[in-house]
């Protein structure tokens, strides 16, 4: 059997991949990929507590799918607010959207 | 006190009816000029009448004197005792009330028309200065208020039951006597050493200040003594006993008792308020006031109140036995009786002349006082308002007369002069035209050198003057000046005060002396100014002011029948001497010597020749120099030379002058007031408080300046310090603020990175 270690070290490479992805990307669609990303490295996270410690108990998974839902709703937001913005300002370009200062 | 006539029950509202008068004339009726001066005569002839009803029910009561009418009421609580506000009628006051309304009353209707009132409104005459003969005063109204309030003050002080009020009313009288003296306020002379009515009324009222607090002295000291000031209070025997036997050390003069002390400075008062040397000079400028005014407040009743005073008071100034008050009041009595004698003499204001007869006049009752001679001093009093008061008006009457004549003929010499011996000078042809008309401003109807020969021109008001003059000079038997005046002299003789009886006989010679010369001058020889010659009594006005001169002459003949004394060779037989016995159960209840005396002949005789020989001489001296006047107008007053002026020389000029007292104390009082004055403007201004007081401010601005130094640059600089470096920080702390979401995302993962390594890696 595949040791835990293992699927930690893939989850947190999975979700180093995702922050630099969120803090990089200029187009937003990119960064909302990125905090996907971030996401589902927790699911496995959870996945593979749940597998190495206690089996009987559903906990791991049943917060996985928790996540999933709450990815996919984020997502939509996400997306609806992107296609807001764009409507708004011509662009996608997080550079350009700073109007959160002052 | 209970069975008292019930008519007794008004003399609480004696004083209160010509004080209505006075409120009615002021509030309301003022624009009508005769509806102001009937008001002021009803109320004055009202009390009149109630007076007259009150006092000749006294003389109908036996021994009134004994039990004397009061009613009072408590009125001002000081400490634990009350001032009263009461009235009382003794003789004394009921001898006063025959004599006061009635002369009050007189006046008001000789003032009706010397006031002009009636007649129209002069065009070009000005409120506050006398107007053309013709027309009436623009301020007529304003007169009658004043006289009305002042008559109220008279008849309340006559009645008064305690000091208080009677110091009231006292004041009352001197306003009354400033209003009247200045009520030609806006009058103005060319001479300008000439005192002008607004500064006569100044001078009048700050001289008997003088002496009204020196009184006020004497009657707080009255109150320590007494803890009361009503006259019923005062002179019980017991109380007189205390103030004659305590004493007081005085310095300089040492032990004295507090009797003779309070009454001297009472008689101050007195002395204020009757013009007695040394506090006279204000009397004759206050003849710058309207005649009637002279007659009635100075002639026959203000200055009376202060010989009212002493006799009302005259237990206290007897209190002690040949004390010094009463020896002081003869001297002062004596002395100004002479002294204001010889300055009439030389003086050419008809007004004046009687003015100074009128301080020498108060002087003989002074003196009266002084000798105990308590009943002559109230006879004196009371003929002599009447026949002062007739003079008086009568000069006023003549005035008027003069001012008519001097107006016909200036009109006259115009109009000859314009019409040049057409028919329109007609009238008055039998007069050269050619003759001097005086200028209008220097002319002055009151100089008797501008007048001569008015008696055929004023009949009536010289038949009235003459009676007048001769009961001044005291002219035996017929007048009421006669036996007041010889009374006192009598007395003077009896109680062995030779120095005060011939210092009163010489100024009796001296009074028939100068009133001859009066009279001479003029009534008697030629005209001396158109103004004479044209001068006449047929104007209306002079039928108001006549009548009452009739009415005063009558009495002042008559008013000496009540006082014949009994033992007087043969008319004593049919006298009964009321007045003597009226006043002397008042006397008596008051200890005060009041017996008849015998009969001696040498104040008889003496007092014939003074009269006789002053009469005499002065007919001789001036008749003859109106005989030897040339037969032509002066042109000026001073061709017109006294025949005194020579023979008496340099004493002549100090008489005309009056001793020089007004300069002697302009230069003393007035300049040292002004000396006074200006210093403690020195001291004020420049020397001491100012520069205190700029001191103050200056210093408070000093420190204000370093105050405000302080603020700006510590303060200020603190606060705006703060502000600075917060602005300062601000900016420096901004620039993280980038507004992109994705570099709050990095540290955010920079920051829990940073804990997260500290949380693991420090120790715990």
């Amino acid at each position: 059997m595949v040791p835990l270690t293992w699927y930690l070290i893939f989850a947190a490479a999975l979700f180093c991949i995702g922050v630099f992805g969120a803090l990089s990307r200029r187009n937003a669609v990119g960064v909302l990929m990125g905090i996907e990303l971030m996401l589902n490295a927790v699911n496995i996270n959870l996945v593979a507590f749940w597998r190495y410690t206690d089996v009987s108990q559903m906990t791991g998974q049943l917060f996985a799918i928790f996540v999933i839902t709450v990815a996919a709703a984020e997502a939509a937001v996400g997306l609806a607010l992107i296609i807001a913005i764009y409507r708004q300002r011509s662009t996608v370009n997080v550079e350009e959207l700073d109007t959160m200062k002052g | 006190m209970s069975e008292s006539p019930a008519i007794f029950n008004l003399v609480p509202i004696l004083p209160f009816l010509p004080l209505a008068a006075f409120v009615v004339i002021v509030l309301w009726t003022n624009r009508s000029k005769k509806l102001s001066a009937g008001i002021a005569i009803g109320g004055i002839g009202l009390a009149w009448v109630l007076g007259w009803a009150i006092t000749f029910t006294t003389f109908g009561i036996d021994r009134f004197g004994a039990h004397p009418f009061r009613v009072f009421a408590n009125w001002l609580p000081t400490g634990r005792t009350w001032q009263a506000f009461g009235f009382a009628l003794d003789p004394l006051a009921a001898a006063m009330l025959f004599m006061v309304p009635f002369v009050c009353l007189l006046i008001f209707v000789y003032s009706v028309g010397y006031m002009g009132v009636g007649k129209p409104l002069g065009l070009h005459d000005e409120r506050g200065k006398p107007a053309e003969p013709g027309n009436v005063d623009k301020l007529a109204s304003r007169f009658f208020a004043y006289i009305a309030l002042f008559a109220a003050g008279m008849v309340g002080l006559v009645l008064a039951d305690n000091l208080i009020l009677f110091l009231i009313f006292w004041e009352l009288m001197g306003l009354c006597s400033y209003l009247l003296i200045g009520f030609w306020f806006a009058r103005k002379y060319d001479d300008p050493k000439k005192i002008t009515p607004k500064e006569a009324g100044l001078k009048a009222f700050l001289t008997t200040r003088v002496g009204d607090t020196l009184m006020l002295v004497g009657i707080f000291l009255l109150y320590a003594q007494t803890q009361s000031l009503s006259f019923a209070d005062i002179f019980k025997p017991a109380m007189l006993e205390h103030l004659a036997t305590t004493t007081v050390t005085l310095p300089l003069i040492g032990a004295t008792p507090w009797a003779t002390l309070i009454a001297i400075l009472i008689f101050f008062g007195a002395i204020g308020k009757s013009a007695q040397f040394p506090l006279h000079v204000w009397l004759p400028d206050a003849m710058e006031g309207p005649t009637p005014v002279s007659a009635l407040i100075h002639a026959a009743t203000m200055v009376s109140a202060g010989v009212y005073l002493v006799i009302r008071t005259f237990p206290l100034m007897q209190a002690v036995e040949h004390g010094a008050a009463l020896q002081f009041i003869a001297f002062i009595g004596a002395f100004t009786a002479i002294f204001a004698a010889t300055i009439a003499v030389a003086q050419n204001d008809i007004k004046k002349v009687l003015a100074y007869s009128t301080i020498s006049q108060l002087g003989y009752m002074f003196a009266a006082l002084g000798v105990g001679a308590y009943v002559a001093a109230i006879f004196h009093l009371l003929t002599h308002s009447f026949f002062k008061a007739l003079l008086f008006l009568a000069s006023g009457s003549v005035i008027h007369g003069v001012e008519h004549g001097h107006h016909a003929a200036e009109g006259h010499g115009s109009g000859g002069a314009e019409v040049q011996g057409s028919t329109g000078a007609g009238e008055h042809s039998h007069h050269p035209v050619e003759y001097p008309i005086p200028n209008t401003h220097s002319f002055d109807p009151q100089d008797m050198r501008n007048m001569g020969g008015l008696f055929r021109r004023m009949p009536r008001t010289a038949w009235t003057f003459i009676i007048g003059g001769l009961a001044l000079s005291g002219f035996p038997i017929i007048t009421a000046g006669f036996w007041s005046k010889d009374e006192i002299l009598a007395d003077a003789w009896h109680g062995g005060h030779i120095f005060v009886f011939i210092t009163l006989a010489l100024g009796a010679l001296l009074t028939a002396f100068y009133t001859t010369r009066q009279v001479v001058m003029t009534f008697f020889g030629k005209p001396r100014t158109a103004a004479a010659e044209h001068a006449s009594e047929h104007d209306s006005i002079f039928q108001w002011m006549t009548i009452p001169l009739m009415v005063l002459a009558i009495f002042a003949i008559a008013l000496g029948w009540v006082g014949i004394p009994t033992t007087f060779p043969v008319l004593g037989v049919l006298s009964h001497n009321p007045l003597l016995h009226y006043i002397s159960s008042q006397a008596e209840a008051l200890y005060i010597e009041a017996v008849e005396l015998e009969f001696s002949f040498v104040p008889l005789v003496t007092s014939l020749v003074v009269v006789f020989g002053g009469l005499l001489v002065g007919w001789l001296v001036y008749r003859k120099a109106q005989l030897a006047h040339r037969a032509q107008y002066v042109t000026s007053v001073e061709e017109y030379v006294d025949p005194l002026a020579r023979p008496l020389g340099p004493i002549y000029t100090v008489l005309k002058n009056k001793y020089y007292f007004d300069e002697l104390y302009g230069a003393i009082f007035v300049k040292g007031a002004q000396r006074l004055a200006n210093w403690l403007y020195r001291f004020d201004d420049i020397w001491v408080i100012d520069p205190i007081v700029d001191g103050v401010g200056k210093l408070g601005r000093k420190l204000s300046e370093i105050g405000e130094w302080f603020d700006t640059h510590i303060v200020d600089a603190a606060v705006n310090g703060v502000g600075a470096v917060t602005g300062w920080f601000g900016s420096a702390v901004r620039v993280i603020q980038t507004g992109k979401a994705q570099n709050y995302l990095l540290v955010g993962l920079v920051t829990v990175s940073v804990l997260l390594g500290a949380f693991l890696l420090l120790p715990k």
